[in-house]
Parts: structure tokens; C-alpha cells; sequence
């Protein structure tokens, strides 16, 4: 893939730990601008690490990372936990970045509240985390991540510790947002149907110390119908993400 | 009933229980009043002696607040420099330590040599004695912040500033509360101390010149009464300082999920 025009590039990235674990050897990875991409690997093969080394929260060992466009802002993070303050409101909580970020507050207000549109949680906003269901709670933290209207959105397992019904409406949800807005998505999960659903492109990590072993491209176009996941096609594609898998020495 | 209303049934029943052994005992043994006076006998001499107690009480009581405040005044705010520089943390912890360690019956007479009123040198005292625990929970609480949080912070590029106030200083108030409330009976516990060291009479005498005069005089059902009174002076703070931190935790959605919880019945 092509480097010039692209969100994010990562070139050549290790990372050893101070403990003497290598997380990662030699990773490559570049996202287009506006693409969606899923990251898939054994547990413990150094997705994390990827993620937090593209958010800048971690410098890597060796190697080289560019994001563009670059700076506070203009990249956003969706933890596998929602991660949020528990002594403020859903509309604080949302509103934090934009805070951070030094913008007035009636711009604050009108972005938050945007943003709570966007996850459909307008009848929430002065609730408390502790008064929201797991799912609502992820919603808010889906929200945070967007009202800075972010170019790049890098999700780590965002969805995992939901049920499945919630999991599958907040994974449409996020598909409806990315083809209004097309920012730029790497999004990081265990499950390789949840990858094939809402990826253009499914990367597959080996275990640690990680490196990217496969690319396999999801040529379904978005908005995608309920029907993929029902079809013939959608199971071939996950057989073969779970093939590659295997190859590469390891369960998801 | 609720569990909470049989617990504390419960209590009044085993202190009621006590009581009633000390009185019986004192009776039976035929024990001399001037020796070890029965609970009754401590009842009267409480009221006999109100005039003089209470005003005592509230010397005791306002030396405790005033220092109070003014640990958790200093505690907090140099927990926070503490906490923004590691130099002054190098500077302050050892400082305080030694502080905390020396007792403060031994550092009172210093202090009453430098500082001319008697009624400051007793608040800085029992200051002494309350700072610490605010002290090291504040260091705690602001250094124990949840690693992903943190993370957000720096994604947005907060700065140092910014941290603090919005995300060290409330996760940490859980520990700086439960700080003052240990430090609230310790400046109770130390305005005493200091007052024996200081051994004021007069108009501003607390509870401690009290007990030492009625020592001395051989009055022991009043030395009984100011004991007392002391000991329902410190519950009475801690219960009042308990029940603040309780609702201000709750206030703030800081409650530890196990009290938001109703308590079972039963
Ligand atoms: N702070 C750290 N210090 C030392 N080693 C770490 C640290 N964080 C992660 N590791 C190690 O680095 C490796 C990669 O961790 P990482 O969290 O990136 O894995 P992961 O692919 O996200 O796993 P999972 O799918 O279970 O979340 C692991 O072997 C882990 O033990
Ligand atoms: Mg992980």
C-alpha cells in the first residue's frame, strides 16, 4: 500500500519491554486515509501495544511511526474498558477532550451534545457512569472519541465485555458512523466475525513478538446488510482469517 | 428491621450491659466513691460540675477543629507539591516523618518555648499530630490514578495542571476524606496531650487542666466525668466527620459500590 495519503504508517516497529519481553518485531502497517481496518491475533501477540504505540501514548523501541494529520485531537482512542470519570456526568465525560483541547464552553456543549446524538444517548446526558448499563457506558466512551471529530479512531477490543446482542447493535452503529464521517479506523478484536463484519480489511498478527503475517481483503461494500453475516461469503472469509490463525501459530 | 438498626441495638445493649456491671460490681464490693465511683455517681458529678466541664470541653474541642483545619490545610497542599515535583517530595516526606515519629508530648514543651500564645502553640500541636495520615493518603490518593485514565489525559495533551485538578484531585479525595477523618480524633487525642504539656488554667483551661486539677484534689468522680466527656467529644467527631465523607462520596458518584448497595433486610 501506498504511504502518501495515508492516516497512519507505522515502519519497522519493535518494542521491547523493560522486562526483556518483545511485544513486537519488525510490525509494518499503514491505514489509508478513511479506511477500516481489523486487527486480529492471538492474545498477548502485542495488539495493545500496537495501538498504543500508533496513539503516541508509547514510544516503540525502534522503528518509525507518522500519523496524519497529526496533534492533540486528531486522533482518538476507544479502550477495552469505556475508562470514564466517575465523579461526572455522561455530558462532562464527552465533553473532557474537547476541554483538554481549550475550546469555550458553549462549543463544548453543542459538540457533546452532537457527539450523544451520534450514539444515541440524548436522554442520558446528566446521568452518572455508575447509573448506565455496561453497554450505555461503552456508548459514552464511543462518544468521547468522536466529539473531537477525530481523523483517526483506534478501538482496542472496544466491545468485548458486551453481551452479544449489544456488541452486534454498537458494531452497526460504529459501520453507520464511519460512512457518514469516514475517519480513519484501526479496531483491534477477538473475534474474527466481528472483524469480517466491519472491516474493508482484516490484518492477522502472529504471536508475540508480533509481526503482521496476513492481509486478507473483505470486498463487501458498506453500508453492509444484515445478510452478509448470514451468508456463504461471509463464512468462507472468516474460515479463512481462522486458517491464517492457525498458520501463524496460534488461537484468536 | 433493617441490619443496620440491630447492629446498632445491639451496641446500646452491650454498653447498657457494662454499665450495669460497673455499677453492680461497684455496689456489691462496696468500693469507695473516691476510689472508683459507680456510672451513676460519674452521672451526677457530670451534671454537678457541668459549669466548669463544658466550657472546658469547648477549649478542648475548638483547639482540636482550628487544628484540624489547619492539617489539612498544610497536608494537602503539600501533598500536591509532593506530588508535582519530585524534589519537593525528597524534601517533604523525611521532614514529616520525623514528625510524626517524635511524640508530640516530647516536641509540645519546644514549641511552647518559641511560640508566645498558648492557645497557638496548643492548635499547632495537635496540627502536628493530625498531619500526617492527611498527609500520606493525599501523596496516596493523588499517586494512584488509574494508568488508562491517565492515558486519555495525555492523548488530549492535558497539562500538569490540568491532571491535577481534574483528575488526580478528585480520584483522590476518596483517600484525602478518609485521611481527615483519622486525622480528626488524632487533633482531639493531641490538643489534650498539649495541654497537659502546657498545663494552662484559668479561663482558657481545656479538658486535660481539668482532669489534672480534680486529680489532685482527689476529686475522682469528676476526673471520671471529664474522661467522659472526652471520649463522647471524640466519637461524636469521628461519627460527624464519618457521615460527611459519606455523603460527599456519595455526591460525587465515589461510593464504593458496596454502599450504594441497600443494606439487606432481615
Ligand atoms: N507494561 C508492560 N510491561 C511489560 N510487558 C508488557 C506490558 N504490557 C504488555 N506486556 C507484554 O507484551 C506482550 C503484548 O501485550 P499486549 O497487551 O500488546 O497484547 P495483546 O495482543 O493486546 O493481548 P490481548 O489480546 O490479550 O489483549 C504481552 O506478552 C505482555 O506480557
Ligand atoms: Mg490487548
Amino acid at each position: 500500500m501506498t504511504e502518501t495519503g495515508a492516516a497512519l504508517v507505522l515502519r519497522g516497529v519493535r518494542h521491547v519491554w523493560p522486562n526483556g519481553i518483545e511485544a513486537l518485531a519488525d510490525l509494518d502497517l499503514v491505514l489509508a486515509d478513511g479506511s477500516f481496518t481489523a486487527l486480529v491475533g492471538p492474545s498477548g501477540c502485542g495488539k495493545s501495544t500496537t495501538l498504543r504505540i500508533a496513539a503516541g501514548l508509547l514510544a516503540p523501541s525502534a522503528g518509525e511511526v507518522r500519523r496524519a494529520p497529526d496533534g492533540p485531537g486528531a486522533v482518538a482512542v476507544v479502550f477495552q474498558d469505556p475508562v470514564l470519570l466517575p465523579w461526572t456526568h455522561v455530558l462532562g465525560n464527552i465533553a473532557l477532550p474537547l476541554r483538554l483541547l481549550g475550546l469555550p464552553r458553549a462549543e463544548r456543549e453543542r459538540r457533546a451534545l452532537d457527539a450523544l446524538r451520534l450514539v444515541g444517548l440524548d436522554s442520558a446526558l446528566h446521568l452518572h457512569p455508575d447509573e448506565l448499563s455496561g453497554g450505555m457506558r461503552m456508548r459514552v466512551s464511543v462518544a468521547r472519541a468522536l466529539a473531537t471529530e477525530p481523523r483517526l479512531l483506534l478501538m482496542d477490543e472496544p466491545f468485548a465485555a458486551l453481551d452479544e446482542i449489544t456488541r452486534f447493535a454498537l458494531d452497526t452503529e460504529l459501520l453507520r458512523l464511519w460512512v457518514q464521517r469516514r475517519f480513519t479506523v484501526l479496531f483491534v478484536t477477538h473475534s474474527v466475525y466481528e472483524a469480517v463484519f466491519l472491516a474493508e480489511r482484516v490484518l492477522v498478527m502472529s504471536p508475540r513478538p508480533g509481526r503482521i503475517v496476513r492481509e486478507i481483503p473483505v470486498d463487501e461494500p458498506h453500508p453492509r446488510a444484515r445478510a452478509f453475516r448470514a451468508s456463504v461469503r461471509f463464512a468462507a472469509l472468516c474460515g479463512e482469517v481462522l486458517e491464517a490463525l492457525e498458520a501463524a501459530g496460534g488461537d484468536p | 428491621m433493617s441490619g443496620r438498626a440491630a447492629d446498632r441495638l445491639l451496641r446500646t445493649a452491650v454498653l447498657a450491659a457494662l454499665l450495669l456491671l460497673w455499677e453492680g460490681l461497684v455496689r456489691l464490693y462496696e468500693v469507695p466513691h473516691w476510689l472508683v465511683p459507680g456510672p451513676l455517681a460519674v452521672a451526677a458529678e457530670l451534671w454537678r460540675a457541668r459549669e466548669v466541664l463544658l466550657p472546658a470541653l469547648a477549649v478542648t474541642l475548638g483547639t482540636a477543629l482550628l487544628a484540624l483545619v489547619v492539617a489539612v490545610g498544610a497536608a494537602v497542599t503539600l501533598g500536591v507539591l509532593a506530588v508535582l515535583s519530585r524534589l519537593l517530595e525528597y524534601a517533604i516526606l523525611p521532614v514529616a516523618v520525623t514528625l510524626q515519629v517524635v511524640p508530640v508530648v516530647a516536641v509540645a514543651p519546644v514549641i511552647l518555648v518559641y511560640v508566645e500564645r498558648v492557645e497557638t502553640a496548643l492548635v499547632l500541636c495537635a496540627a502536628l499530630v493530625a498531619f500526617f495520615p492527611v498527609l500520606a493518603n493525599t501523596i496516596t490518593g493523588l499517586e494512584r490514578i488509574d494508568p488508562e485514565q491517565r492515558d486519555l489525559f495525555r492523548l488530549y495533551g492535558a497539562s500538569r495542571w490540568q491532571e491535577l485538578l481534574w483528575l488526580r484531585l478528585p480520584a483522590a479525595l476518596p483517600y484525602i476524606l478518609a485521611g481527615i477523618r483519622v486525622a480528626g480524633t488524632l487533633a482531639l487525642v493531641g490538643a489534650v496531650v498539649a495541654e497537659f504539656a502546657a498545663g494552662t488554667a484559668g479561663e482558657q483551661a481545656g479538658l486535660a487542666f481539668r482532669i489534672l486539677e480534680s486529680g489532685w484534689r482527689l476529686r475522682i468522680a469528676r476526673m471520671y466525668a471529664a474522661l467522659v466527656l472526652l471520649a463522647a467529644a471524640g466519637l461524636l467527631l469521628h461519627g460527624l466527620l464519618r457521615q460527611g465523607e459519606r455523603l460527599m462520596l456519595r455526591r460525587l458518584h465515589l461510593a464504593a459500590r458496596e454502599e450504594a448497595r441497600p443494606s439487606s433486610s432481615t
